[in-house]
């Protein structure tokens, strides 16, 4: 191979990059970004699909490359070229990925951390799956305990969800949260599962809780709303809660 | 009539199916009355009248196929068969010869294969439904329930009935040939694994006459929604056994095979790369595959003997479930993917005419693979609530496996360089389809590696979507690729490339008609293992469904091409693609015991395009002096049709 054939062919492979990657950085792929991990998340997977781009269109073009230019001619029954290897080119491939992964990896690691990062003045909310129903506890609600079959939560505090379940496994996923854990029916000892996550969402809304851990025949239409709600509207909305909650159940406390 | 019972066959198997289910019913019955409790017990995990039924059922049915007479006179010091009687399980001279205990691995290759497909086109038929369903949103043609049990039983029948065992099947016909090996290692054991395998699917498909329905929990079946489930998921427990034992008789005995059969001259660097393929194959299922018998287990005597491994409540840990699980499940996917590795490499080579470049590190990356496969597990509990430290060493292992994966993709497009590329062969388009969509399989896997975006698509169609671009466009197009490449050997008859090629394009814009969307509506936030949805993804999903129905239909273009060619074929010689490894010396198909003089190995297995350079020669060594080039003499006369 000419030294001309193989710049054509590394121009090829970065224009197939860019053809690639530029429409598909501008699509928003996940959907609404309502969290601060959702940035974080998206931000990763466009990086990631750039680089990954770049090496799907180094595999397209050398394989499409040899298709056409060494298919064999109609009748020509010879051998190809008796190749066995080049050791610079596997040590190349093998080391080049090791980099590129390894930064993928130490990437995600960074990320990881902000997701988990926790604030001091978080909301601690509890939230218990059973078949087929979401129910959202605020413990520290001024007003006393508070239950809620949907999820309202002011924008921009962090939320600091315990997650438990009463009978099988299931997962609490916001799409627009790109928050998503298990909710493990722990025994006596908790099992030392790890139940807190927390997330910040930033956008007003309603969304979806979805659940995503296969639970049963009602798994499919297990939802429950989501609420972001200015900071106001919320400390109204529990103090109402509370005040409802505590007038009625004030014997049948759990 | 007594004298058919009395011959081992498929009457006799029937009648101790018959035998052990009534033994195995009435021991429980009988223990039943005698501590006093009512006589059946049908709690809906319980039946333990059924259960141990359905153990005692199919091991009756084994002894009466004559799974064991051989080794039970052995073991009771009875002479065992006269001399002219020791092959008498061996070999095929007519159909009826593929439907008894046969030890010939040649038969037992396309047994394998054959009811491979079977459930393969039963599991095809299982996902047409699902798709029938999910064209719209609502529910129209299933409830929730039954839509949990098509797509429980639909993953169980593929993975463990079809993609694991055909890799075994094609490796039975071909690997033995391969080193120069007259039969595999232990044909009586090989016999045994195979006739397992129907019995494994037979359970799994069993389970849809149980009241409550088909096991529903998902082919992973977590607990605790598995312990608790109705009676059919005892019998996916039960399956798993059957079909697990097999694989790992199967594994075994291809590693002794492997190590102790090869042909003078095959040292470990001549082997062909399907050969190494599946030496790391056994490793990873002799390993590995006892565990998720465990799991499986552990899940069964929660449910009938009220163990108390995973039930929290009683002080069982959940988790711990899906830890025993993935620890075989996740090296369950090399082990569904490396013998395809095997066959791209073979095919690859044959069609482009060319030595695999890099052959040495194909075969080390193989066992990187081996090693690394078994360190990963955890990357498919990044939600899980398990220990959160775990999560970035899992991490790091799951990228860092994309180096040996990437180092085979590499080596194939570093063989097809300055080659003499052929696309005549249906084979080599599976091979290069194989790639495209392997890569990209391998794309979507690294991302959902990566902590931060695993959080987002675990559990959603994006999970489905690479699921299937790595087992339907990765190990299902390999599988197409092997059963294309030889079928040829296998039948002596060649097949329609015209037909192949119909089949090879539909099922490429079937697969990613309904594949690729997939990974579009999973970001957006639809759920896998739902009957229902949102709206906003009816379009897609009613688009997804028409592509997953031109795929389905492709795949009658396949049966058709198989059946027909099969009998009515223009003969094929012994080495239709002038290919070098030892299968293709001998007749198309091969002799009783392969090979009339035992082949000797004087080079690489991959030597396109190096004068005068030989695989293999047969016979003894003078007879390399004035003997013509193709060494095939001595097998055409006693070609077995």
């Amino acid at each position: 191979m000419t030294r001309a054939t193989l710049a054509r062919l590394v121009v090829a492979m970065l224009v197939l990059t860019a053809l690639i990657a530029v429409p598909m950085t501008q699509i928003h792929w996940d959907g609404t970004q309502a969290s601060t991990a959702a940035h974080k998340i998206d931000t990763l997977l466009n990086v990631m699909i750039v680089l990954s781009s770049f090496v799907f269109s180094i595999v397209l073009v050398m394989l499409f490359y040899s298709i056409w230019r060494y298919r064999a001619k109609p009748g020509d029954e010879g051998d190809g070229e008796p190749i066995h290897g080049n050791t610079k080119l596997e040590i190349a491939w093998t080391v080049i990925p090791t980099v590129i992964v390894l930064f993928g990896a130490i990437y995600s690691w960074v990320v990881l951390d902000k997701l988990e990062a926790k604030a001091p003045d978080s909301i601690p909310i509890d939230i218990v799956a059973q078949q087929y129903k979401w129910t959202f506890n605020y413990p520290d609600a001024p007003g006393g305990p508070v239950t809620s079959n949907e999820l309202v939560v002011p924008v921009d505090r962090q939320l600091d969800l315990h997650l438990t379940s009463l009978d099988v496994v299931h997962s609490f996923w916001v799409p627009e949260w790109r928050i998503k854990r298990d909710l493990v029916p722990a025994g006596p000892g908790g099992n030392d599962i790890d139940n807190e996550v927390p997330v910040t969402p930033d956008r007003l809304g309603t969304y979806q809780v979805v659940c995503t851990e296969l639970c049963g025949f009602g798994h499919a239409t297990m939802r429950a709303l989501v609420r972001v709600v200015p900071q106001q509207e919320f400390d109204s909305w529990l103090a109402k809660q509370a005040k409802a909650q505590q007038g009625t159940a004030g014997t049948s406390g759990t | 009539m007594v004298a058919t019972i009395k011959k081992p066959g498929l009457p006799r198997a029937f009648f101790g199916l018959l035998i052990g289910f009534a033994f195995g019913y009435g021991l429980v019955v009988a223990l039943r009355a005698i501590s006093g409790l009512p006589l059946t017990q049908s709690e809906q995990t319980g039946y333990p009248q059924l259960i141990v039924a359905s153990i005692a059922g199919p091991l009756g049915f084994l002894v009466g196929l004559g799974c064991f007479d051989y080794w039970l006179r052995w073991a009771a010091g009875r002479p065992t068969y006269p001399a002219e009687l020791e092959h008498k399980d061996h070999g095929a001279t007519s159909w009826k010869d593929y439907f008894r205990f046969n030890t010939d691995h040649k038969v037992i290759g396309i047994q394998y294969i054959c009811t491979s497909f079977l459930f393969f086109f039963i599991g095809g038929a299982i996902a047409m439904l699902m798709r029938a369903e999910l064209a719209q949103p609502g529910t129209q043609i299933v409830d929730p329930g039954a839509f949990n049990s098509l797509f429980s039983t639909h993953a169980a029948l593929m993975i463990f009935v079809f993609v694991i065992p055909i890799f075994a099947g094609i490796a039975n016909y071909v690997l033995p040939l391969m080193i120069g090996a007259p039969d595999m290692a232990f044909p009586r054991l090989n016999a045994l694994s195979f006739w397992m395998l129907p019995l494994a699917g037979a359970l799994f498909l069993a389970s849809y006459f149980c009241p409550g329905g088909a096991f529903d929990a998902g082919w992973t079946g977590y607990a605790p929604l598995s312990t608790g489930a109705p009676l059919g998921q005892s019998f996916f427990n039960l399956g798993v056994q059957f079909a697990g034992a097999s694989s790992v008789a199967t594994a075994l005995n291809f590693l002794v095979t492997i190590i102790t059969m090869r042909a003078p001259g095959m040292n470990f660097w001549r082997l062909p790369l399907l050969v190494w393929a599946n030496l790391s194959t056994s490793l990873l299922v002799v390993a590995a595959t006892p565990f998720i018998a465990g799991a499986q287990f552990m899940v069964l005597f929660d449910r009938v003997l009220h163990t108390n491994f995973f039930q929290a409540i009683n002080g069982g840990d959940v988790l711990s479930y899906q830890h025993i699980f993935w620890f075989y499940s996740h090296p369950a996917v090399y082990i569904m993917m490396l013998p395809g590795f095997g066959i791209i490499s073979e095919v690859i080579s044959t069609h482009a005419r060319k030595p695999i470049f890099g052959y040495r590190l194909m075969a080390l990356a193989l066992l990187g693979i081996v090693v690394l496969s078994y360190t990963v597990w955890a990357h498919h509990m990044f939600v899980s609530g398990m220990f959160s430290w775990l999560r970035v060493p899992m991490m790091i292992t799951t990228l860092l496996i994309a180096v040996p994966t990437g180092i085979k993709i590499f080596s194939w497009l570093g063989t097809l360089f300055q080659a003499k590329l052929h696309l005549r062969s249906t084979a080599m388009l599976f091979a290069l389809g194989f790639i495209v969509t392997f890569t990209m399989g391998g794309i979507s896997g690294v991302m959902l590696g990566m902590v931060p975006i695993d959080i987002h698509v675990s559990d959603t169609y994006f999970v489905v979507a690479h699921i299937h671009f790595v087992l339907f466009g990765g190990s299902v197009f390999t599988i197409f690729a092997g059963i294309y490449h030889w079928f040829p050997k296998m039948t002596g008859r060649m097949y329609d490339e015209k037909l192949g090629r119909v089949h090879f394009w539909l099922t490429l814009i079937g697969m990613y008609g309904t594949f690729l969307p997939m990974h579009w509506i999973g970001m957006e936030g639809m759920p896998r293992r739902v009957a229902d949805y949102a709206a906003q993804f009816g379009d897609w999903n009613l688009l997804i469904s028409c592509f997953s129905f031109l795929l389905g239909a492709a795949q009658l273009v396949f049966l058709y091409n198989m059946v027909v060619s099969w009998r009515w074929g223009p003969k094929a010689g012994p080495n239709p693609w002038r290919a070098k490894t030892i299968e293709w010396m001998v007749s198309s198909p091969p002799p009783i015991f392969n090979f009339d003089e035992i082949p000797r190995v004087v080079g690489g297995p991959y030597e396109f395009g190096v004068p005068g350079a030989r695989h293999a020669i047969m016979g003894p060594a003078e007879a390399e002096v004035g003997r013509p080039a193709p060494a095939v003499a001595g097998t055409a006369g006693a070609a077995s049709t």
